[in-house]
């Protein structure tokens, strides 16, 4: 999609609509900033003034616990006033179209919006709509993208194994239906990941898959041989119309990450999830809560990496 | 002729020894504040570790020129509460960056007093702040600006630039 909405003629970010495009100097300046924001949340007062007087709305048309609640913590943390609008009480049921609402709510003088949508390309249509002094961040739309995500994975990573360079990092299991996976592959790629793998059946790999310089496996026993850094991804049982999975069960045998095929990876990997876990689905409890994995970091990662994102845009 | 920025700092380290005793806490402002306050901390064998703080996020200018790169993390590595804290920064001149400095320190906690040091004085003050401790009071031209220089071997210097902000 359109990246030139993101990046205004001075090479400053206006938007975060996709991973895809950005310049690695841009993805490490986001991470830089971010390391910032971890030492303000370790202090007594956790919030700065930096976007005092400004309105962010959170305009989400799909359900989301972690990712609605870490960007209405990173806004407050910014000082920013936050309005959370749930889409069954909004509007939309009544029949209001996505930019008539976006259109009202810049009547009332927002500043910026964050976008979870079920259709892709949501987040970008706002955009193309708005003035040029609101910015559009989005958190998700259908099977697009989630450029935070992305990002705050990113800075896990680099939190966990110093930097990019030299790593083996595998994403497993619903590639096809994941929009994380995709601002994944685009974020390891530009920041000079060698080797990024992706594992999981062929009914739930897009074709072509291999077109985006990812290294495709079927299996975990070599799929997960000597890498560094183990992306889980949740089994989206919401997005799946047709029978392209035997059973949870079955999936579970061949692609939950157990403490057996986590052995194959090197002796410090670390294992990462997106969240909501599906327990016993794609990953092992006994996985989830081990010493490997930074799960819980990732969220709390996640506060810092949206206040770098939304201070740098509503600056621009 | 600018003075010599290590003499400078030996006169900051007296004047701080005399006044402020051992108890003190110092803060450096990035990136010459954190330089001197590294000096300072030697020189006055103080025992507390040094505070650094990049004031980006209370910048009165966010609205302008938005956040800029390079921000670098900020650690008060000691209790803010209650201590007696010296403020370090290279070259005073509006006031403005000290405003942002000290709105960030209460933001760790109630300090009992803070004191400024500045290694010089520019002048062209736009809010009541003075130095408590200061090494020389310089005069130079609007349009030019000094800059506190680090070479290879730590030693610090002070060069005066022409034509930038």
């Amino acid at each position: 999609m359109n990246t030139d909405l993101q990046i205004d003629a001075g090479g400053k970010l206006q938007h975060l609509l996709t991973i895809e495009g950005l310049p690695p100097e841009l993805l490490l300046r986001i991470l830089d900033t971010a390391r910032s924001f971890v030492s303000v949340a370790e202090r007594e007062v956790k919030k700065v003034p930096l976007l005092r007087g400004k309105a962010i709305f959170n305009l989400f048309f799909e359900p989301s616990t972690r990712t609605r609640t870490t960007f209405e913590i990173a806004a407050k943390r910014l000082s920013a006033d936050v309005v959370n609008l749930n889409i069954a009480t909004s509007s939309q049921t009544k029949g209001e179209t996505l930019l008539d609402t976006v259109a009202n709510l810049t009547a009332m003088h927002a500043d910026m919006f964050i976008v979870r949508h079920g259709e892709s390309g949501a987040a970008h249509l706002i955009a193309r709509n708005v003035g040029p002094h609101i910015h559009v961040i989005n958190a998700g739309d259908g099977r697009h993208a989630h450029p935070t995500q992305a990002l705050l994975d990113m800075f896990t990573i680099r939190h966990y194994k110093g930097g990019f360079n030299g790593l083996r990092v595998a994403i497993v299991g619903d590639i096809l239906h994941s929009r994380v996976a995709r601002s994944e592959i685009h974020a390891l790629t530009t920041l000079g990941v060698p080797e990024v793998r992706v594992i999981g059946p062929r009914t739930l790999l897009p074709r072509q898959v291999q077109n985006l310089g990812v290294h495709v496996f079927h299996d975990m026993e070599s799929g997960l041989k000597d890498v560094d850094v183990v992306i889980m991804l949740r089994l989206q049982h919401e997005r799946m119309n047709g029978a392209l999975l035997p059973s949870a069960g079955e999936f579970f045998k061949s692609y939950g990450l157990t403490p057996e095929k986590l052995a194959r990876a090197k002796p410090d990997a670390i294992v990462m999830h997106p969240g909501p876990m599906n327990r016993g689905v794609e990953i092992d409890s006994a996985v989830a809560d081990g010493r490997q994995s930074v799960i819980l970091p990732q969220v709390t990662f996640g506060i810092a990496v949206r206040m770098a994102v939304m201070g740098i845009l509503a600056g621009n | 002729m600018l003075p010599d920025a290590e003499a400078l700092i030996a006169k900051l380290a007296e004047q701080i020894r005399r006044d402020a005793g051992s108890r003190v806490a110092l803060v450096g402002i990035y990136t010459g504040g954190v330089w001197i306050a590294e000096r300072l901390h030697q020189m006055l064998g103080l025992s507390t570790p040094i505070g650094t703080i990049d004031v980006s996020f209370y910048r009165d200018d966010y609205k302008k020129t938005g956040l800029r790169a390079g921000v670098r993390p900020s650690d008060i590595p000691f209790q803010v509460e209650d201590a007696d804290i010296v403020l370090v920064d290279d070259v005073l001149y509006t006031g403005r960056t000290i405003r942002a400095a000290l709105n960030e320190i209460f933001d760790y906690g109630r300090p009992l007093s803070i004191r400024l040091a500045a290694l010089v004085d520019r002048g062209g003050r736009q809010l009541p702040i003075c130095p408590q401790f200061l090494g020389a009071a310089v005069e130079i031209a609007s349009d030019q600006t000094i800059e506190l220089r680090r070479d290879a071997s730590g030693r610090l210097d002070l060069t005066l630039v022409t034509g930038s902000t």
